[in-house]
């Protein structure tokens, strides 16, 4: 009985599941892709203001699209009670959680970084911050996933727990938001940047160690 | 399953309350290798509540449950258990084959490898087919196979005969005898009559 079979046995489960249902990947990067695009036709012909908003309207866009991918992250385990069978496994839960959190976000998070750069040309994004881009949705997207298990974990076992899961997980969004955002902003002027990305580095850590253990215990909570 | 080590599960003076109604009170009942408990009463009686506090997934309201003589987080108890409910805990979109393989990595293995199990279960020839396909009587012998391939010395069973012909439950009911015969122990709840061969069955009416 290994812990790392049992956690790689669970990021493939979910990675072949993902792949049979794909609606699940190309929903959140469609709605990106669509919200992303839709930002020129509504602003009109301001290429400047478009550029000087790009960073914004990218980081605001990716943290919507995570948003609308969360409920994907336990919903199915939970109505078929595969999340039953997952938490009494002996091994330690926290770490099967990690497993499919990683696995979400291999399948939601890592297609927004792909096609990121792309629409970032498209918004006129100066090309010497879409390594910055690239590296703020790299360090924060996971940290979305993360956070946002915890509330999904809390609303899982709720009818219609959509409304309440934005509310409980947006406020939590906002700080990566800001410092992200920021930092590529901050890039484009080519101003220093390390600040930015510190705090960013120091979230994903925080929340990597942090958020398995309350995740844990929600869904404990919630397939009572 | 060694002989040197003798399992008991233990439970004491147990209460349950859902939603300000008192489904049961003062029970208590120990359980060693080898038995069956089979919980009766009618619908809504709290069998299934007292099977998922059997589990950990609830909290006793009063009382106290110990496993081999200590408390269930500090004994081995959750690496001997298994657990088969109302849901299948199986995913439709995964074949019988790949399901197997992630109950085997969650747990131990078990005496049964994955083919030698579907073969006990009637479903060697559906291995590679995608468990959406299966009827509801072959998934319920898929998650009854999940019992097979780990290693589990509880086995705590939700209404295993649900949708299961009569072959399907003779099977599951040779199953059992053999587990208990080697040693392993089980507490299921069930509407249809059990008969087990050679084991001791202790029965209590939940009312």
């Amino acid at each position: 009985m290994s812990l790392a079979n049992a956690f790689f046995a669970i990021i493939k489960r979910d990675l072949v599941l993902a792949m049979r249902r794909r609606s699940e990947i190309a929903n959140p990067l469609l709605f990106f892709i669509l919200v992303i695009t839709l930002f020129p036709l509504g602003i009109g012909a301001q290429p400047h203001l478009l550029q000087s908003i790009a960073p914004g309207i990218i980081w605001v866009s990716a943290l919507l699209a995570a948003m609308l991918s969360l409920d994907s992250l336990f919903r199915s385990d939970f109505d078929d009670g595969s999340l039953e069978q997952i938490l009494l496994s002996a091994h330690p839960a926290s770490l099967l959680v990690l497993a499919k959190v990683v696995a979400h976000w291999l399948v939601t998070g890592l297609p927004l970084l792909i096609v990121a750069p792309l629409l970032a040309i498209f918004l006129g994004m100066p090309t010497n911050s879409l390594g910055i881009l690239l590296l703020t949705l790299l360090l924060g997207t996971p940290v979305l996933s993360l956070i946002g298990a915890i509330g999904v974990a809390l609303t899982v076992g709720l009818r219609r727990g959509g409304m309440i899961l934005s509310l409980l997980v947006l406020p939590l969004y906002v700080p990566v938001l800001i410092f992200a955002s920021n930092a590529v902003e901050m890039a484009g002027a080519g101003l220093p940047i390390q600040a930015q990305l510190n705090i960013l580095i120091s979230f994903l850590f925080m929340a990597v160690f942090l958020a398995p253990w309350p995740t844990a215990a929600a869904l404990k909570m919630s397939i009572n | 399953m060694s002989a040197s080590v003798s399992y008991l599960l233990q439970v004491n003076n147990l209460s349950c309350v859902r939603d300000d109604r008192l489904l049961f009170e003062g029970l208590s009942f120990a359980i060693s290798a080898g038995e069956v408990l089979l919980l009766e009463g009618k619908n809504g009686s709290g069998k299934t509540s007292l099977l998922r506090i059997l589990c950990g997934f609830r909290e006793p309201d009063v009382g106290d449950l110990s496993w081999c003589g200590d408390a269930l987080s500090d004994s081995s108890y959750f690496a001997d258990l298994a657990y088969v409910g109302h849901l299948e805990g199986v995913k439709k979109e995964l074949t019988v084959y790949e399901n197997l393989k992630v109950a085997l990595a969650l747990g131990q293995a078990g005496s049964y490898s994955i083919m030698e199990a579907l073969t006990r279960v009637n479903l060697e020839d559906f291995a590679d087919v995608l468990v959406g396909a299966l009827s509801a009587g072959q998934k319920r012998r898929l998650s009854l196979a999940r019992l097979l391939i780990t290693k589990n010395i509880l086995w705590i069973l939700d209404e295993p005969f649900t949708s299961l012909d009569r072959q399907g439950i003779a099977l599951i009911e040779t199953l059992m005898s053999e587990h208990c015969a080697k040693g392993g122990m089980i507490v299921l709840t069930s509407h249809h009559d059990l008969t087990l061969q050679g084991v001791d069955v202790q029965r209590i009416m939940l009312s």
